[in-house]
C-alpha cells in the first residue's frame, strides 16, 4: 500500500451523501402522495415505515490518518449501505438494509472483561471520545470474492486496549456481537452459533491498522454496517470484522469464531486474504469490484489484500496454507 | 386441445420464456444490475435454468392428473430447450466473467471444485438432450433408446440442485425450495410407477 500525504478534503465532502438522503426523502414524499391517491392509507403507511429508509446517522468530525489509502475509487455510499452480509438481519444482500433499523443502538455499552486490569463497561459516547477519530480509506475484501473501498471512521483498537491494561496472560481478544432475536430477525432463521463471535491474536489486535470503527462517509455507522461500533481488519476477509459489538474479552486461549465453528475446513481462525489459498468452494484468485460494470468488475486479489508490507511480519514462519 | 390453439399458446409462451433474459439486458443498459452485476447475471441465469428444468419435469406428473391435460406434452421440448439456453448463458458467465476466457484457469478450477464439476455434468446432460431434441433424433435413435437417453433430464436437475447446495455457505438453507419441488416431482413418478405395477398385477390376477 502506498502511504502518501493525507488529502485536505475528507471524502464526506466529495461524495454527495446529502443528495442521496434527500433523494430518498423526495422519492418517499412523491411516492407517499401517489401511494395515498392510488392505494389508500395502509399503503402509505408501508411506504413511510422505517424499513424503507436509511437509519438515522449523525455527522462525525475526523482528523486525517497516515494509514488511509490514497488514490482509490471509493465505493458509493448507496452500495456500502445496501449490499451487506450481516446474517443477524438475514442472508440476502439487501436484508440488512431492510431489517437493521429494528436494532436499537442507543443506549449502547461495551463490556470489557477477562484477563484485564480494568474490567469495565464503556458507554458508547465515552468510547468514541477516548481518542480522536480518524478517517481511514481501506480496501475491504469479502470471502465471497467481491471487494469495496470504504472511508471508515475510528481509531486504532490498540489505543483502546492500552486503556484497558490487559494482563500478560491475555493472548487473544474476543469480540461478541449483539444477540437480540427480537431486534435481529436473522438470529432465529439462520443456523449459526449466536452470538456472533470473532477473535484476534493480541499482536493482530494491537496492529495499528486494526480499526475500532464508529462511522463511515463522515457520519456514524448505519445499522446495516455494524452500528454503533465494529472492528475493521482490511487484510482479512470481511467476516473477521465483527459488527455491533457489545462485549470484548481478553482471553488466554484462542476464542471460538462463528464461521470457523460452522465449517472449520473452509473458514480458518486467521482468514487472511490470500489468492493462493481457497478453502471455500470458489476461487479467491480474483475479486469483483462492487459498483463496477460487469465487463470491468474482475480484478486479481492480492495477498493480505495489499497490506502485506504492514502485516506480513505478524505471520512470519507460519504456514499460511495450514493456518488459513 | 386443437393444433391451432397450441400454436397460438406457443406464440405467446416462447417470448414469455425470454423475459428473464430481456430483463437482464434492460438492466444492463440502464445500469440497474445492482452493486454486484456479475453475481446478478450469474444468479439469474442459474435460477432460470433450474426453474425451466423443474417446469419441464412437471409436465408428465401434471398430465397424469387428467386425460384432458395430455396436450401439455407439446410444451415439454420448448421448456427443456429454454433450460439449455439459460444454462449455456450461465456457463458463459463463468467462462467470460469469472475466468476471463483463460483455459488454464478453468481447467484448474474445474478439477479442484466439486460444485463446478457437478455443474458441468448438468450442462453436459442438457447439451446431449438439446442436440437430440429433434423429431429426427427420436426416429434415428428409436423411441426406447431416446426415452432412456432423455432420462438424463433427471440427472441434470439433481446435478443443478446439488450444484446450488455445494455453493451456499454453511447455515444457509436457500436451496430448500427448489429441492422440495424437485423431490415432489420425482416422488410423483415413484408413486405412479408403484400404482401402475399394482394395477397391472391386479389385472393379471383377475385374468
Amino acid at each position: 500500500m502506498l502511504i502518501r500525504k493525507p488529502s485536505d478534503i475528507p471524502s464526506s465532502e466529495i461524495t454527495a451523501k446529502s443528495d442521496y438522503l434527500n433523494r430518498r426523502k423526495f422519492i418517499a414524499g412523491g411516492a407517499a402522495v401517489l401511494g395515498a391517491a392510488a392505494f389508500g392509507a395502509d399503503r402509505l403507511g408501508k411506504i413511510l415505515s422505517p424499513s424503507e429508509t436509511v437509519s438515522a446517522t449523525s455527522k462525525l468530525a475526523t482528523v486525517s490518518s497516515p494509514y488511509s489509502a490514497k488514490g482509490l475509487t471509493l465505493t458509493s455510499f448507496q452500495d456500502i449501505t445496501t449490499y451487506n452480509n450481516f446474517y443477524e438481519f438475514g442472508t440476502g444482500k439487501q436484508d440488512p438494509s431492510h431489517n437493521a433499523w429494528k436494532l436499537k443502538t442507543s443506549p449502547w455499552s461495551v463490556k470489557v472483561d477477562g484477563e484485564v486490569k480494568n474490567k469495565k463497561v464503556f458507554d458508547i459516547d465515552a468510547l468514541m471520545k477516548l481518542h480522536p477519530l480518524e478517517e481511514r480509506v481501506y480496501r475491504h475484501r469479502c470471502v465471497e470474492a467481491w471487494s469495496l473501498v470504504v472511508p471508515w471512521i475510528g481509531y486504532s483498537l490498540s489505543e483502546f486496549i492500552k486503556q484497558c491494561e490487559p494482563l500478560s496472560s491475555a493472548r487473544y481478544v474476543q469480540f461478541l456481537s449483539v444477540d437480540n432475536p427480537s431486534e435481529e430477525p436473522g438470529i432465529r432463521s439462520v443456523d449459526l452459533h449466536w452470538p456472533y463471535s470473532e477473535g484476534l491474536r493480541m499482536d493482530e489486535a494491537m496492529h495499528p491498522l486494526t480499526l475500532l470503527t464508529f462511522g463511515l462517509y463522515g457520519q456514524t455507522l448505519p445499522n446495516q454496517d455494524g452500528a454503533p461500533v465494529r472492528i475493521v481488519l482490511p487484510w482479512k476477509y470481511g467476516y473477521k470484522s465483527a459488527k455491533s459489538i457489545v462485549h470484548i474479552r481478553f482471553v488466554k486461549d484462542q476464542p471460538r469464531t462463528t464461521w470457523n465453528e460452522a465449517a472449520p475446513s473452509q473458514y480458518g481462525f486467521y482468514s487472511n486474504v490470500n489468492p493462493d489459498v481457497d478453502t471455500v468452494p470458489w476461487s479467491q484468485k480474483y475479486e469483483r469490484i462492487i459498483g463496477a460494470p460487469f465487463w470491468k468488475a474482475r480484478q486479481p486479489t492480492v495477498i493480505f489484500n495489499g497490506y502485506g508490507d504492514q502485516v506480513a511480519s505478524l505471520y512470519k514462519g507460519m504456514n499460511l496454507r495450514k493456518d488459513f | 386441445m386443437s393444433n391451432r390453439a397450441i400454436i397460438a399458446i406457443k406464440f405467446f409462451a416462447f417470448p414469455a420464456c425470454l423475459i428473464p433474459l430481456g430483463v437482464l439486458i434492460y438492466q444492463g443498459f440502464t445500469n440497474t444490475l445492482g452493486p454486484d452485476p456479475v453475481a446478478t447475471i450469474t444468479h439469474t441465469t442459474g435460477f432460470w435454468t433450474l426453474y425451466f428444468l423443474l417446469l419441464s419435469l412437471a409436465i408428465t406428473p401434471v398430465r397424469r392428473l387428467s386425460r384432458r391435460l395430455a396436450w401439455l406434452i407439446r410444451f415439454r421440448r420448448m421448456l427443456g430447450l429454454f433450460a439449455f439456453f439459460y444454462v449455456t448463458l450461465h456457463l458463459t458467465t463463468y467462462i467470460w466473467l469469472y475466468s476471463g476466457f483463460n483455459v488454464a484457469t478453468m481447467v484448474e478450477d474445474i478439477s479442484k471444485r466439486r460444485f463446478i464439476m457437478v455443474g458441468m455434468l448438468g450442462w453436459t446432460c442438457l447439451f446431449l438432450l438439446a442436440i437430440t431434441s429433434t423429431t429426427w433424433s427420436i426416429r434415428k435413435l428409436g423411441g426406447k433408446r431416446w426415452t432412456m437417453l432423455h432420462r438424463l433430464a433427471y440427472v441434470a436437475a439433481i446435478a443443478g440442485v446439488i450444484h446450488y447446495w455445494w455453493l451456499v455457505k454453511p447455515g444457509v438453507h436457500t436451496p430448500w425450495k427448489v429441492t422440495a419441488v424437485l423431490g415432489i416431482l420425482l416422488l410423483a413418478r415413484v408413486v405412479w410407477v408403484v400404482r401402475e405395477s399394482a394395477r397391472k398385477r391386479k389385472v393379471a390376477v383377475v385374468a
